[in-house]
């Protein structure tokens, strides 16, 4: 319990404020991770049936979009990105929904902005000075994304970069290595001085599930994360064969679960890659409201790693307000 | 509108699906149904009629005609004359009647859902996910069957006219699980569906002439107990399939005691949900959302009693009350609902009733805190903690949302506390440790399994109990067995000629010294209890000796003695073999003193009587040759996993044996029984008893285990009852003809023990055909189905 002193002091009322969350972490325990037990079977039948258990229509069903816009990190990360590409995107997450469609439904315009916006290191400084007083925070991605095989120096270095350039928060990818051979003290130490590079910052733990093998390496995987200090845990960097899904999801969200039980603090879920449907975001927030409840439905704790869900969303709502099915160029690009 | 409150609430809203298809329907049928026989409908004007309630409002759905006497002779002579045509045209055109049928349940599933959940109150989300697809996919997979029988079933026929009987819980899957398997292999069916719950089953009927299915093949007939009643009464049912209260199935069995009436029961049940330590807690905490808050508990194999490793039950418990805080109660037709209304008013009261009993116990409560609607049939979703083996909701079956909690502290604990109730259909069983979970799925009694999961069902994979939760399998190759029967029917032999009997009494005996057969209990000769004996005499009337007389409490003894050989079920099959062979080995030592013995008390040729023994020793052989090849099966069922169909032996089994063929007739029933792992209580022929008195001595020197086999000689007619009336007993096996298998089947209803009765026909036991074979090893095996998905 080594970080418990650093347990933030919360202000509930603050309105979004990613960050307000700071997991201080544990020490490492292993007779806990070793506990760890995911039934996949079980875990598959959960999150197949939750869909037809929870059904949301109409206002209801525009009131989880809107909040879904507010949760999503919108995200590039090309070999082709460029300054102005990510400046675009900065303006989209300010704008992400056409004012007359926010009138439509009686939303402000500042109500409804992403939470982030994810780049790569050499895009920090552009992205951070585009979203400079909108309270949208820049994320960069980290440690050698996406495989994280650089030399270990350069990534902790790369963090501190990041930091430097104007990063709010950072998304390490983990050696899955360590977690494929079960070495839970190298993941944990690794995780301890990432965090400790990231000088206070909020740090998301990619964890790439689809390359973690099972179910159960990746809760226990996600458990050493929290315990060395992530304020979030992350599915996946998006370039692996199998991104994020819906039991990988109810895996670690129940993860985060046990921990905040145990320990009292809270740590976010990002989910991220293949996420695209207005559908899926609402299976993935249904989720989050059964499984981590409400509080969780929040940017201090969700997050949604992706570039082409606001989209779809953006032609839901215009077809909850015109009665016309939408298309895409109706709606500014990203 | 009002996004931004609900922005801030992200609150669930109502999603309710529309009533309209079913109040179409119905108001299209003028909202009044009679029953259909032979193909058409008839009209309620002028007879009896009751109503069906939507339970969540309360509103009268639609108007029902009661049965008469008239009616189910109509259906059932409608059902009879349709026969001979639906068994003519043969696998090919009844499989295609199916696989219509099966597809138009699908064409009209949104229909058929809403009308399921208006009618019993399910929530949509469930009639509309669960019950009808299940429902064609049983149509389905016996379309399949109906195509294989001829190859796959070549030895058996269809029973006939099967009378149905199902309950309000799973209307349309029941009736779908009821009549598909039934017309599949050819025979035509009468149900009857529940009173509250009718009108699916009147749909699915009206969907059947749509999809081709001749008149009189399936007919409903609809009403209360009563239209039940003459339907288990009726002289022109061959076979009796009923779904329901175990009660009700108790006095099904009375009622058919003696008529020849082939019976299934699926009866009540109180299924443990075991959880250990090392299970994937959060999974089994939703495992128990979807035992005992699936149609809102009203489920027969629901997990109702939770039994849950001492260490961890605190912890458990906790979980529980959490995940009960995100239950939602409400209209059924609302998409987003969990649970939804009871299925009928007597039945919320039942439940409460129940329940606040108990409230003045040492025991502790829980309601999850859900809102539930101002009216109509609501209970909320419940936890009790605290309660001890000998409360009556511990042992009851509650029927509702209510879940009851017990402790234990190891493995054998556990299967102590979920064998200690008088039901056995299924149970659940959570543990991440697969050696755990396969070591204690064999060890409980019931006939369903799930391993890290619960209520799973398929058409593929049987389905059935032991003990009160009635007999015989529902689904998969199993089931099919039930619905049909062997196709050589045991000849009509004439007894033995036996030649008359002078009164003489001399004595005779060549060894000048005086031999007491007495009891064969627990491995020990032992005296009668009675302290009589009566004399076996020759047809000469020759006194060949004396028998103990025994009576009830030797039973009693002898029961206990077949009940405590614990081991044998436990040995491998090699090693029962083994046992057998040895068996023979000494019987064939003493060859010509049977021959002689069979000779002397029946009076036939030394020749007949050496074939007699002959064919005893061929049939040890045949049975210690079964004893490792009757092998269980892995069934086909659309989830990641297997499903294993274990044969297992049915447990103590109390056997009368034929009063001809003093030995092979004895050996005939005790082999197959031992060799499947069963223990007996036998009682020999009543006036020839002297062979199986002989036999205890070669039993003796074999190696079987004490108590495997008992032999109590006495009178049938009394012996008869006791054993059948015996709770310890689990199945009686009857060839001992005087008039005697009707007394066993009544009496067999107490603890509704499985029963084979010979209805007073002799079998040819030397005939091969009747006297040995699968048929014998069915009959001395039960299937437990225990599923086992997978996936890491």
């Amino acid at each position: 319990m080594k970080h418990l002193a650093n347990l933030a002091v919360v202000d509930e009322h603050s309105g979004p404020n990613p960050g307000r969350f700071r997991n201080p972490g544990t020490g490492l325990d292993f007779d806990w991770i070793r506990s760890v037990q995911v039934n996949r079977s079980a875990l598959e039948r959960r999150t197949s049936s939750l869909a037809g258990r929870r059904s949301i229509k109409r206002e209801w069903q525009v009131a989880w979009l809107l909040k879904a816009v507010t949760l999503i990190d919108l995200t590039t990360l090309a070999g082709d990105d460029t300054e102005e590409r990510v400046r675009r995107l900065a303006a989209k997450a300010r704008n992400p929904l056409r004012a007359d469609l926010l009138e439509a439904v009686g939303m402000q315009q500042n109500e409804v902005i992403t939470a982030a916006v994810c780049v790569y290191h050499e895009f920090v400084q552009c992205c951070a000075d585009a979203l400079a007083g909108t309270g949208i925070r820049t994320a960069a991605v980290s440690t050698g994304f996406p495989a994280g095989q650089s030399p270990y120096g350069l990534r902790l270095a790369e963090i501190g970069e990041s930091v430097r350039a104007g990063a709010d928060e950072i998304d390490i990818v983990i050696s899955r290595r360590h977690a494929l051979a079960g070495n839970w003290k190298a993941l944990y130490t690794e995780l301890c001085e990432f965090r400790e590079a990231a000088e206070g910052k909020c740090m998301k733990a990619i964890l790439a599930t689809g390359e973690l093998g099972t179910l159960r390496n990746v809760s226990r995987a996600a458990l050493v994360c929290m315990m060395a200090g992530a304020d979030f845990v992350k599915t996946s960097t998006g370039k692996e064969k199998v991104n994020a899904t819906l039991p990988v999801s109810l895996a670690m969200m129940r993860t985060i679960r046990d921990y905040h039980c145990r320990t009292g603090f809270r740590v976010g879920f990002k989910p991220a890659g293949g996420i695209s449907t207005a559908k899926d975001a609402l299976a993935w927030l249904t989720l989050v409201k059964e499984e981590l409840g409400k509080e969780w439905m929040s940017p201090d704790l969700f997050r949604f790693g992706a570039s082409s869900l606001l989209g779809d969303i953006e032609r839901q709502i215009e077809h909850f307000v015109t009665g016309r099915y939408s298309v895409h160029h109706n709606h500014p690009l990203g | 509108m009002n996004v931004l409150s609900k922005f801030h609430s992200m609150e669930y809203g109502p999603a309710p699906e529309s009533d309209r298809p079913a109040t179409e329907w119905l108001d299209a049928h003028g909202r009044s149904f009679g029953h259909f026989i032979d193909g058409r409908f008839t009209g309620t004007a002028g007879g009896k009629t009751f109503v069906s309630r939507n339970p969540a409002t309360g509103e009268v759905l639609a108007s029902i005609a009661q049965a008469t006497e008239r009616d189910v002779d109509d259906a059932v002579a409608a059902a009879r004359r349709a026969l001979p045509d639906w068994q003519q045209r043969g696998p090919g055109f009844r499989s295609r009647c199916l696989y219509a049928l099966s597809r138009s349940i699908q064409k009209h599933s949104r229909l058929i859902a809403v009308l399921e959940s208006l009618d019993n109150g399910k929530p949509i989300r469930e009639s509309r996910d669960i019950d009808i697809p299940l429902a064609s996919r049983h149509f389905h997979y016996h379309a399949g069957s109906a195509q294989l029988m001829a190859s796959e079933m070549a030895d058996r026929i269809p029973v006939g006219v099967c009378g149905q009987i199902i309950p309000w819980n799973f209307p349309l899957l029941m009736a779908s699980w009821k009549i598909a398997p039934a017309i599949a292999v050819g025979n035509t069916a009468v149900l009857k569906p529940a009173e509250y719950t009718p009108l699916t089953a009147i749909l699915l009927a009206e969907l059947s002439a749509q999809a081709g299915i001749p008149p009189g093949v399936i007919n409903i007939i609809n009403g209360d107990g009563c239209a039940g009643e003459l339907i288990v009464g009726h002289p022109g049912i061959d076979k009796i399939a009923f779904t329901g209260s175990t009660e009700v199935g108790r006095q099904i069995r009375r009622n058919t005691a003696g008529s020849e009436i082939s019976l299934t029961l699926e009866l009540g049940g109180k299924s443990p949900f075991i959880v250990f330590d090392d299970a994937d807690l959060d999974s089994a905490v939703e495992g128990l959302v979807d035992a005992i808050w699936f149609n809102q508990g009203e489920v027969c194999c629901a997990g109702s009693r939770l039994l849950v490793g001492e260490g961890i039950a605190g912890e458990f418990h906790t979980r529980i009350r959490e995940r009960m805080t995100k239950l939602r109660v409400g209209d059924p037709l609302d998409k987003c609902i969990d649970i939804g209304a009871i299925a009928d008013q007597s039945q919320l009261a039942r439940i409460s009733e129940m329940v606040r009993e108990c409230a003045g116990q040492d025991c502790h409560v829980h309601t999850a805190p859900v809102a539930l609607p101002e009216t109509g049939c609501f209970y909320p979703p419940t936890l009790i903690t605290g309660l001890t083996t000998s409360s009556r909701l511990m042992q009851e079956e509650i029927f509702g949302p209510v879940l009851v909690s017990a402790t234990f502290r190891t493995p054998a604990e556990a299967i102590e506390l979920a064998n200690n109730t008088r039901y056995g259909l299924a149970a659940s069983v959570w543990t991440e440790n697969i050696n755990l979970g396969l070591d204690i799925a064999p060890k409980l009694d019931c006939g369903v399994v799930w391993i890290n999961s619960t209520n799973l069902f398929d058409a593929a994979a049987g389905f059935g109990g032991r003990r009160e939760s009635g007999f015989g399998r529902e689904g998969g190759w199993e089931g099919l067995r039930e619905y049909t029967k062997p196709a050589g029917r045991p000849s009509e032999v004439p007894p033995r000629r036996v030649r008359r009997r002078k009164e003489v009494t001399a004595r005779v005996d060549s060894t000048g010294i005086d031999r007491t057969p007495k009891q064969y209990v627990g491995g020990k000769q032992v005296r009668p209890d009675s302290g009589l004996s009566y004399p076996v005499q020759s047809p000469e009337g020759e006194i060949l000796g004396h028998v103990p007389l025994g009576n009830r409490k030797d039973v009693r003894n002898a029961v206990e003695a077949a009940r405590g050989a614990t081991n044998w079920p436990a040995m491998s099959g090699h090693q029962r073999a083994q046992i057998m062979h040895f068996i023979a080995e000494n019987l064939a030592a003493r060859k010509d003193e049977f021959v002689g013995r069979i000779v002397q008390q029946s009076g036939i040729s030394g020749k007949d009587a050496k074939v007699e023994v002959e064919a005893s020793l061929d049939r040890l052989f045949t049975y210690a040759a079964w004893a490792d090849k009757f092998d269980g099966n892995v069934h086909s069922v659309p989830v990641r996993g297997v499903v294993l169909a274990m044969r297992e032996p049915i447990g103590a089994v109390g056997v009368l044996c034929p009063e001809d063929f003093p030995l092979l007739g004895l050996v005939s029933l005790m082999a197959p029984l031992i060799s499947m792992g069963n223990t007996c209580v036998l009682v020999p022929s009543e006036r020839q008893p002297l062979s199986a008195t002989d036999l205890c001595q070669v039993l003796d020197t074999s190696d079987l285990p004490a108590g495997v086999v008992n032999v109590i000689a006495g009178r049938r007619s009394d012996l008869a009852a006791t054993l059948a009336g015996h709770d310890g007993i689990n199945a009686v096996w009857h060839f001992g003809g005087a008039g005697l298998s009707k007394t066993i089947e009544m009496e067999s209803a107490g603890n509704l023990k499985r029963t084979w009765v010979d209805n007073d026909r002799t079998r040819n036991w030397l005939n091969r055909d009747e006297g040995e074979g699968r048929e014998f090893l069915h009959h001395a095996t039960d299937v437990k189905n225990i599923w086992i998905p997978y996936g890491e």
